[in-house]
């Protein structure tokens, strides 16, 4: 659960920002340059916000009334990176493995690399390197590695937009299918608006740094 | 005269000696000045690489002033110690480390800055504090960099001459390391004994350049370790 209500001056304008999120997806949606990675990135912890606050799960995790600013590693977020900062040093596996908690918080999601590189379809290429992979098995390798570090919350920048039409097709039906597994709130963040109706049960537009429009959309296919 | 092989045991004592101090230090100095900002950073970043342009003779000055017996080093040392770092083998390697550590610091300092924010970034999502994301991706990446960093700062320790002639002076079978053997015995009239050295030293620091290169455009090539140039 997210609750973040925050102000970020940047160099052009103010991003304002209010949002609440139980479950489901959320997709940001707005042209480059809206603000939409700023607000992953404040969510984070890798940038900070001028003002206001942020809570996972009721725990304030940044606060400018109450001086909280919990460091990156302890957040507990996944984040998925636009280029999917993979370690080009190290293999599928080694990456995968590399945020997994020394000692598990969830036992029952029975989170071994195995299950998370076979749920995602990647057992095969645990071995090899991330220049040896193509860019849609890339965008697998680093959702594995997000998810193997049990967040409770996910953040997508752009994840889909390097990728062909046909990959691209496979993985929106795949995160939706991995958000009902996993059961955390998804942030996804995307410069196109059917991608965002596609795949978000709440939509918000931004543009320069205000928040436009906010559809609470019931997906079909979830009903099903 | 008989060709003697002092100096080149010596000079290779040196230079693996002033090779480790220039590594343990250029490291961490260069790991904080590529990810840190703090006041005064562009002078402690002068002072470092002072060394690369200075004459010889003026560090070998400044060292003597340092070192020498009543220098504050010299004396904490004469004190503390009983030992010191004038005209000993000690202060031939104080001069090669501090010529050549400009050059391993320039080389690891540019190879940390070119390794991409975002895996970083991506580290420390995972969980990682700043001592794991340095030892487990900055420096792994930046390893290449490094590595030219050693080779070069070792072939310069090999030639220092000026600094170490001020502060170790020529004692032949002490501190008499190649380059000084070489001048000297070419000054005694002792031809063979000098090109024989000069030969060796031609042929490694020939060696040296050419492996760098070659080893370079290897890396490039290769799949797994051209990570930071992603």
């Amino acid at each position: 659960m997210l609750n973040a209500h925050f102000k970020k001056d940047l160099p052009t304008f103010d991003l304002e920002v209010d949002i609440s999120l139980s479950n489901g997806i959320l997709a940001l949606v707005g042209p480059s340059g809206a603000g939409k990675t700023t607000i992953l990135q404040c969510v984070a912890g890798l940038q900070t916000p001028s003002w206001g606050e942020i809570n996972i799960h009721d725990k304030a995790v940044f606060s400018s009334d109450h001086g909280i600013d919990i460091p990156i590693r302890n957040r507990r977020i996944g984040y998925v990176f636009q280029d999917y900062a993979l370690f080009p040093h190290m293999t599928v596996e080694k990456n995968v493995m590399y945020g997994k908690p020394k000692k598990g918080n969830i036992p029952n999601k029975a989170l071994n690399v195995s299950n998370v590189l076979d749920m995602l379809k990647i057992g095969h290429l645990r071995n090899r390197y991330p220049n040896q992979i193509s860019g849609g098995e890339k965008q697998r390798v680093a959702l594995a590695r997000a998810l193997m570090t049990e967040p409770e919350l996910l953040l997508l920048d752009e994840p889909l937009s390097a990728l062909d039409q046909d990959t691209r097709s496979t993985l929106q039906q795949e995160l939706l299918k991995l958000q009902t597994q996993w059961k955390i709130p998804f942030i996804l963040v995307t410069h196109d608006v059917q991608e965002a109706e596609m795949l978000g049960d709440q939509i918000i537009k931004l543009d320069r740094g205000k928040q436009e429009e906010i559809k609470g959309i019931k997906k079909l296919h979830k009903a099903q | 005269m008989e060709f003697s092989f002092i100096p080149i045991i010596l000079s290779l004592k040196v230079a693996f000696a002033s090779v480790i101090i220039v590594a343990c230090s250029s490291i961490p100095i260069a790991g904080l000045m590529a990810k840190r900002e703090f006041l005064g950073k562009d002078v402690v970043e002068s002072i470092i690489t002072l060394p690369l342009v200075l004459p010889p003779s003026v560090i070998g000055f400044m060292l003597l002033v340092f070192f020498g017996k009543n220098g504050p080093l010299g004396k904490l040392l004469e004190q503390w110690f009983h030992t010191r770092i004038v005209f000993t083998l000690e202060g031939a390697v104080i001069a090669a480390a501090v010529v050549s550590l400009p050059l391993m610091y320039q080389s690891v300092k540019v190879a940390m800055e070119s390794v991409d924010q975002n895996l970083e970034k991506a580290a420390r999502t995972l969980g990682a504090g700043e001592l794991k994301v340095f030892f487990t991706i900055t420096l792994p990446l930046a390893w290449n960099g490094i590595v030219a960093g050693l080779v070069l700062a070792f072939a310069r320790s090999l030639g220092e001459f000026g600094a170490t002639l001020m502060i170790a002076g020529n004692i032949p079978g002490k501190t008499q390391t190649m380059p000084l053997a070489i001048y000297f015995a070419n000054e005694s009239g002792d031809t063979r004994q000098a090109s024989i050295l000069v030969i060796i030293m031609t042929v490694f620091s020939f060696l040296v350049i050419y492996g760098l290169n070659r080893w370079g455009k290897g890396s490039k090539r290769d799949s797994r370790g051209g990570g930071n140039n992603a």
